[in-house]
């Protein structure tokens, strides 16, 4: 996956594709002229200080938010402003939130199920078996029929994994997947993404978890106060970065 | 007593009466005050600043000026509408904006990040309503919509000014004959008493049946109670 990386360009469409974004906040610009390409398979880490705008491309890409300027192209395509196409579009890229946001009067299963079956007109039947399929891949054989209280933080945040899946999307994105899980239950989520990052899934992943980016990105997009600062192989951003201020956000995070 | 013994017939006619003003009035009120809360939620303006003026001004109408504005307004516009549906329209237009308020409020509670989850898997803004956030929503409503029905069980007393013969005509006109006063409105309240602690028994089973025991969530009066034994 390496002839991905910056640099070099690929010959394939890529599959997010961001082009000169701005998004505004009334007076307050949080993002600045981003562009950023996510290829077919390839996994990008994300990282940034708190407020440099790190959730807010994400949830640009598939248009939670409405962008000031620019465009963002998914499989070349690009994202229409609103109505119906876009609330279908939308789910060609999946997201994983901090906070899981199940739907919490739905069962595991039927979280997995309302979209392809509401959004996608599969049949219920077919969409439950799909859904067992999923929700066993990420480890939740037996879990089927709880409810998301009665499931732990690590359980419920794999559900969600499986919910954004069952649309079959092109690509995933996830906002912190794992901030909000006691540590002895990250590691479930994140074994859960390496493999489908080994599946070939493309995916941008805002995370905190260096060993994480270290271990399974190909490439890790450094962002600050709005901007793209710099982006490069994981290795070589953790150990040599080039500008001042990854170095100065690295400083802060890694242990010494 | 003699008197109510007397007007078996047109005390039941008053019964019937208050029912049915109530019961339409209240179902009107579901379907239109839920209509308005979609517009008020809804992406756009113009439909969400038509329902917040509709919820300002029939909220804070009184009914009784809204009954009579009716009843005898609506002729002079060239609408002959007859008292009894007079009221149905009142108790309809009126429940509207508190139906509204309450689903509207019902919804907030429902965190957005629900809400964006729904949309992303790509539901669009009646699918998220729909599948996601009302059926969150509609077990916080229902003990406020009980209260709507209990207030258009009493406000449809106020037909009584509009010549409506339901309960409280019923009870006048007896007391015009009579001159028995106390007694008379003591079993009218009676009846108003039976027929709000009947539909308040019904809103409870209601609430019962949405909220599976392991769904409902505890709430702050259980741990008052629980903190009171302790
Ligand atoms: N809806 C909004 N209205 C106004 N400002 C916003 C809004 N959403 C985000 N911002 C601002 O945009 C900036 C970027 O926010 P964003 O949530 O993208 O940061 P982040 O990199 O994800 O941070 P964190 O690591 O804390 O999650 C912040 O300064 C934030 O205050
Ligand atoms: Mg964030």
């Amino acid at each position: 996956m390496s002839e991905h990386s910056p640099g070099s360009p690929s010959g394939a469409e890529p599959v997010i594709s961001v082009r000169g974004v701005d998004k505004h906040f009334g007076d307050f610009q949080a993002l600045k002229d981003i562009d950023l390409d996510i290829h077919r398979g390839e996994v990008v880490a994300l990282i940034g200080a708190s407020g440099s705008g790190k959730s807010t491309l994400c949830r640009c890409i598939n248009r939670l938010e409405t962008i000031s300027a620019g465009e963002i192209l998914i499989d070349g395509e690009p994202l229409p402003e609103e109505g119906r196409d876009l609330a279908r579009l939308r789910s060609d890229v999946g997201m994983v939130f901090q906070s899981f946001n199940l739907f919490p009067h739905l069962r595991a299963v039927d979280n997995v199920t309302l979209g392809p079956t509401k959004v996608r007109g599969v049949s219920k039947s077919e969409a439950t078996k799909e859904a067992m399929d999923l929700l066993a891949r990420v480890g939740l054989t037996g879990k089927e029929h709880s409810l998301p209280a009665a499931l732990s933080g690590g359980q419920q945040q794999r559900v969600a994994i499986a919910r954004a899946l069952a649309m079959k999307p092109k690509a995933m994105l996830f906002d912190e997947p794992t901030s909000a899980l006691d540590p002895e239950v990250i590691n479930e989520v994140l074994d859960v993404m390496t493999e489908l990052a080994e599946a070939g899934m493309t995916m941008l992943v805002v995370t905190h978890e260096m060993g994480f980016a270290r271990r399974v990105c190909d490439r890790v997009v450094f962002m600050d106060a709005g901007e793209i600062v710099e982006q490069g192989e994981p290795e070589q951003f953790f150990t040599a970065p080039e500008s001042q201020r990854a170095k100065d956000f690295l400083s802060k995070i890694l242990p010494h | 007593m003699q008197i109510i013994l007397d007007n078996i017939p047109l005390l039941l006619q008053g019964i019937g009466t208050t029912i049915a003003l109530t019961v339409l009035g209240y179902a009107f009120a579901l379907v239109l005050g839920t209509a308005l809360a979609v517009c008020r939620v809804s992406p756009i303006p113009p439909l969400r600043w038509a329902a917040t003026v509709y919820v300002e001004i029939f909220r804070n109408i009184p009914l009784l000026s809204l009954l009579i504005l009716l009843a005898f307004g609506l002729p002079d516009a060239g609408v002959l509408l007859p008292y009894f549906w007079c009221g149905v329209a009142g108790l309809s237009l009126s429940g509207a904006a508190f139906v509204c308020e309450n689903i509207r409020s019902g919804i907030n509670t429902v965190p957005i990040g629900h809400a964006e989850a729904a949309r992303s898997i790509g539901l669009g803004f009646f699918g998220v309503l729909r599948y996601v956030v009302l059926p969150q929503a509609f077990r916080t409503m229902v003990q406020p919509l009980v209260n709507v029905f209990i207030a258009t069980v009493i406000g449809s007393s106020l037909c009584a000014a509009i010549s409506v013969v339901e309960i409280t005509y019923v009870t006048q006109q007896l007391n015009i004959a009579s001159a028995q006063a106390v007694l008379l409105f003591l079993v009218a309240g009676a009846l108003y008493l039976a027929l709000s602690l009947g539909v308040a028994y019904l809103g409870r089973r209601v609430e019962r049946a949405v909220a599976p025991g392991d769904a409902r969530p505890l709430r702050t009066a259980d741990r008052l109670q629980g903190a009171a034994q302790a």
